[in-house]
């Protein structure tokens, strides 16, 4: 896996530009670029060397191209002080970066189909997943939601990729008035999905995760927990998930996710520590535990 | 000429002063991937207990303003698994190890110390005494010198001669010179200061608190001032007793205070994962630093701010 290991750098802006209701920057990062697989994020340090802002803030890879040795581009929403010192950058500004991060989506071997749901700018890393997945031969169809339409991101896109894309909004101003989930069952069926990929809000990915399993169909889901490092050492961006030996324990969600399995993760759960996870209080270990494997939970 | 850089710590030499503060580095797994452990001085290990551990629910951490706050509630996997698979891990890559210990009791603190020293590789023990004391209510081990005392004789008792056993401070303390002292008269051989500061973050948006566990600890450069105040009076009553500074070090010239403070080894804390790179950066700057300065031996530094004005480097 050394190969997949993450780098830091000082990435060169290339543009900062507004997509809808939010900003995108490309930054020049050939190191992070060639490493880049569907569902990884990166982790950027904001206000500059002194700055009183410590935590790096994570996102999203949105788009990944060869141009300039290597680029990358990523999604973000205004919503503090560190993410509007972002909105401020300029070309040629440098931004200190470190990723690829986290466990990418897993691919399906064969060409099968694929129904992709985004909520909100959530729906980022769908977006380079589309093209791997139609690079495969699999069919791709988008279910895209948000409040309202200047908050869906990227609908051209989305409709030029896939073979249909679905738009829902809360307020009806654009597509269909609802949420992913009312949206969801109709695809599911007219367009045969063998799988679901999913990212945006817990409470959306949760219902999106019930509704696969109705389906019968797996479902993959890309988590937002916050987190301080994004490298796996603070331990702050845990969520409680069930491993395969049926043990639930607390994992981060940056380097044991951000994807995984939607069935896995106990959603009614998130922010709590479940009673019978791994080291809860009372937790007792039970014959053929096996806590060595805490990495392969999701 | 590169200054001499190799610090002791009671028996043991470090081949530099700076290293990983515990809870903020794993286990140097995660590090690894920005660069060679074996650089550093030593990498401290996050506090492991007898038992796995879930900790506190998320949120678990709020930014702050220089600093974080964080409850994390001591989330880990036990000791089997810290030795089957941390340790040797750390080991095989060349890495120092100072292992940090968390009990409820001194029964437990006893154990860890036994386990580790059957372990080869242990460098040095540090107890966290910030763990909820389970026979007095959860309170804090340093909440009481006599509670922290028996905590660290039960470690120095556990754990083998040649290992040195540093005992963490909090600076949450109303004495922390009468704490030290009690900690050093059990058997510490030195000590390792400060533990995060207690503090709180209120989301304004939420109107409630914002970690889970309702308090936290501050970490990062908003409370280095109050580290280095404290490295600084103990090490002025303790002269003898070895320091491992932390608190917000982000620079070579923060790690080179705590040593005039009185700091024989500095750890990096809370500025790693604002840069996963810090503890080789730093430890860089820090050698300019000495370079710079025409200093010969980092040894000759420790504590150099307590000395009359002209006579800083000792020569």
């Amino acid at each position: 896996m050394s190969d997949f290991r993450p780098v830091q750098m000082r990435s060169p802006v290339l543009t900062v530009r507004r997509v809808d209701a939010y900003h995108a920057i490309t930054v020049v990062a050939p190191g992070v670029a060639e490493r880049f697989r569907s569902g990884q994020f990166i982790a950027v340090a904001v206000g500059g060397d002194q700055s009183g802002m410590l935590l790096r803030r994570a996102f999203a890879i949105h788009d990944v191209k060869p141009d300039y040795g290597g680029t990358v581009e990523f999604l973000f929403a205004v919503r503090g002080g560190g993410t509007a010192w972002l909105a401020e950058r300029r070309s040629r500004d440098l931004l200190d970066i470190v990723g690829p991060l986290g466990r990418p989506f897993p691919l399906p071997r064969d060409p099968v189909n694929c129904v992709l749901v985004g909520g909100g700018y959530g729906s980022a890393p769908l977006f380079p997943l589309a093209h791997t997945l139609r690079g495969r031969g699999c069919r791709v169809d988008f279910v895209l939601g948000a409040a309202s339409a200047d908050r869906v991101f990227s609908a051209i896109t989305a409709r030029r990729v896939a073979e249909t894309a679905t738009f829902t909004t809360d307020d009806g101003s654009f597509g269909v008035r609802g949420r992913v989930t009312d949206a969801l069952p109709q695809v599911i069926e007219d367009a045969r999905s063998d799988v679901v990929y999913a990212c945006g809000p817990m409470p959306m990915l949760r219902e999106v995760s019930a509704m696969a399993m109705r389906h019968d169909i797996p479902v993959q889901v890309s988590v937002e927990e916050t987190m301080a490092c994004g490298t796996g050492v603070c331990m702050t961006c845990v969520v409680p998930v069930v491993g395969e030996d049926g043990i639930t324990r607390m994992v981060r969600s940056c380097v044991d996710g951000p994807v995984f399995r939607g069935e896995r993760v106990r959603f009614d759960d998130v922010g709590t520590i479940p009673f019978d996870a791994l080291g809860a209080p009372g937790w007792k270990a039970r014959g053929g535990d096996d806590p060595v494997s805490a990495r392969e939970a999701g | 000429m590169s200054p001499d850089l190799r610090v002791r710590l009671g028996d043991v030499e470090l081949a530099n002063p700076i290293m990983t503060a515990a809870g903020c580095a794993g286990a140097g797994r995660e590090l690894a991937q920005f660069f060679d452990v074996a650089r550093i001085g030593a990498v401290v290990t996050k506090s492991v207990m007898l038992e796995p551990r879930a900790g506190w629910p998320a949120p678990r951490m709020a930014e702050t303003p220089s600093g974080m706050l964080s409850a994390i509630g001591l989330q880990g996997p036990g000791i089997d698994v810290f030795l089957q698979r941390d340790l040797p891990w750390l080991l095989s890559r060349g890495g120092r190890a100072v292992v940090s210990v968390a009990g409820g009791g001194s029964a437990e603190y006893a154990e860890l110390a036994g386990r580790l020293s059957e372990a080869p590789g242990v460098s040095v023990i540090e107890v966290n005494l910030s763990s909820p004391n389970l026979a007095d209510r959860g309170r804090h081990f340093t909440d009481d010198p006599a509670a922290a005392a028996e905590a660290v004789r039960a470690v120095r008792s556990g754990a083998r001669s040649d290992i040195p056993v540093f005992a963490k401070l909090s600076p949450d303390v109303p004495d922390l010179v009468g704490l030290a002292g009690a900690c050093v008269e059990a058997g510490a051989d030195g000590l390792s200061m400060i533990n995060t500061v207690r503090g709180m973050s209120i989301d304004t948006a939420t109107m409630r608190p914002a970690v889970a566990g309702g308090m936290g600890g501050v970490s990062g450069p908003a409370i280095r001032p109050i580290a280095v105040a404290c490295v600084y009076e103990v090490h002025a009553a303790l002269p003898d007793v070895p320091i491992i500074g932390m608190g917000g070090v982000r620079t070579g010239s923060d790690a080179l205070e705590f040593v005039l403070a009185g700091a024989s080894a500095v750890a990096v804390g809370t500025v790693i994962f604002h840069d996963p790179s810090a503890c080789v950066r730093i430890l860089r700057e820090f050698e300019e630093a000495l370079g710079e300065h025409g200093v010969a031996r980092v040894s000759d530094l420790v504590g150099a701010a307590h000395r009359p004005m002209g006579a800083a480097l000792g020569r």
